[in-house]
């Protein structure tokens, strides 16, 4: 697959599904590895999915993963029914998390979820409401 | 330096046998917290880590790295080992704490580099 013109595509995560954990961004990664885009790219896309991932799979009911893939740049847009964000300024610095001790436990919840979002992508927004949810819109350029 | 040779002088014990060793290591990072490892280990390194659960695979398909070491005798749960097959991770296990572990990679590779 060649991309020459535009790809849409989604997944849903379960939250607390970690025996599924980062299959969403696997999956995309081979979709994108097959379309021959630089190494560098996958590498972004994929960092930057699995913690979106991770973060819904942590905290969320559920949540849904929509990416749409064009030939200059992939759109990906995570959003969860979940707790939702009360401080998102506090959220977005490094080390801070409210992660349960059990998820701690694993290695996650580290506070670096959403600072390695904002690092690999070009650009970054995410809006919560407490009580309903979160939406993390990331783009990512070739 | 190829993995075997690695597994061989530091007595490593591959957990997975199915999984073959003949790759190359490009060095190794150290690491508990999935997302410092997903964001700063490098391709082709050796993971040494004591988290055990089935998502450590996930991260070294991710980062391409060559193997994962388990360190303090600890051992991974069966759906890890499962996973690290399907996904051609090697899992190698050291009752060796962390620190031992990358002091004695940390020369093996040093030296090598300085033979050149």
């Amino acid at each position: 697959m060649k991309i020459d013109k535009t790809y849409e595509g989604s997944f849903h995560i379960v939250g607390g599904d970690f025996s599924h954990a980062g299959e969403a961004s696997t999956e995309l990664k081979t979709i994108l590895l097959s379309a021959g885009v630089e190494d560098e790219f996958v590498r972004r896309v994929a960092i930057a999915t699995f913690e979106a991932e991770m973060n819904i799979m942590i905290y969320a009911t559920a949540g849904i993963l929509r990416y749409t893939i064009s030939p200059e740049e992939i759109r990906i847009i995570a959003e969860d029914m979940g707790p939702g964000i009360e401080n998102i300024e506090l959220a977005m610095q490094e080390g801070y998390s409210t992660a349960p001790d059990w998820v701690r436990e694993m290695g996650w919840g580290a506070g670096m979820g959403l600072p390695n979002m904002k690092k690999n992508a070009d650009t970054f927004r995410i809006d919560s409401v407490v009580g309903e949810g979160t939406k993390v819109e990331m783009i990512i350029r070739r | 330096m190829k993995l075997k040779e690695i597994t061989e002088i530091l007595s490593l014990r591959p957990l997975t046998p199915a999984v073959g060793l003949e790759r190359e290591v490009s060095g190794a990072y150290v690491g508990d917290l999935l997302s410092d490892v997903m964001a700063n280990a490098g391709e082709g390194n050796l993971w040494i880590t004591l988290q055990t659960h089935v998502n450590i695979v996930a991260v070294a398909v991710f980062k391409n790295l060559s193997a994962i070491v388990i360190v303090n005798g600890r051992m991974p749960d069966s759906d890890t080992m499962d996973k690290a097959v399907s996904e051609d991770i090697p899992i190698l296990l050291t009752g060796k704490s962390a620190f031992e572990t990358a002091g004695k990679l940390y020369q093996i590779l040093n030296a090598q580099n300085l033979q050149g």
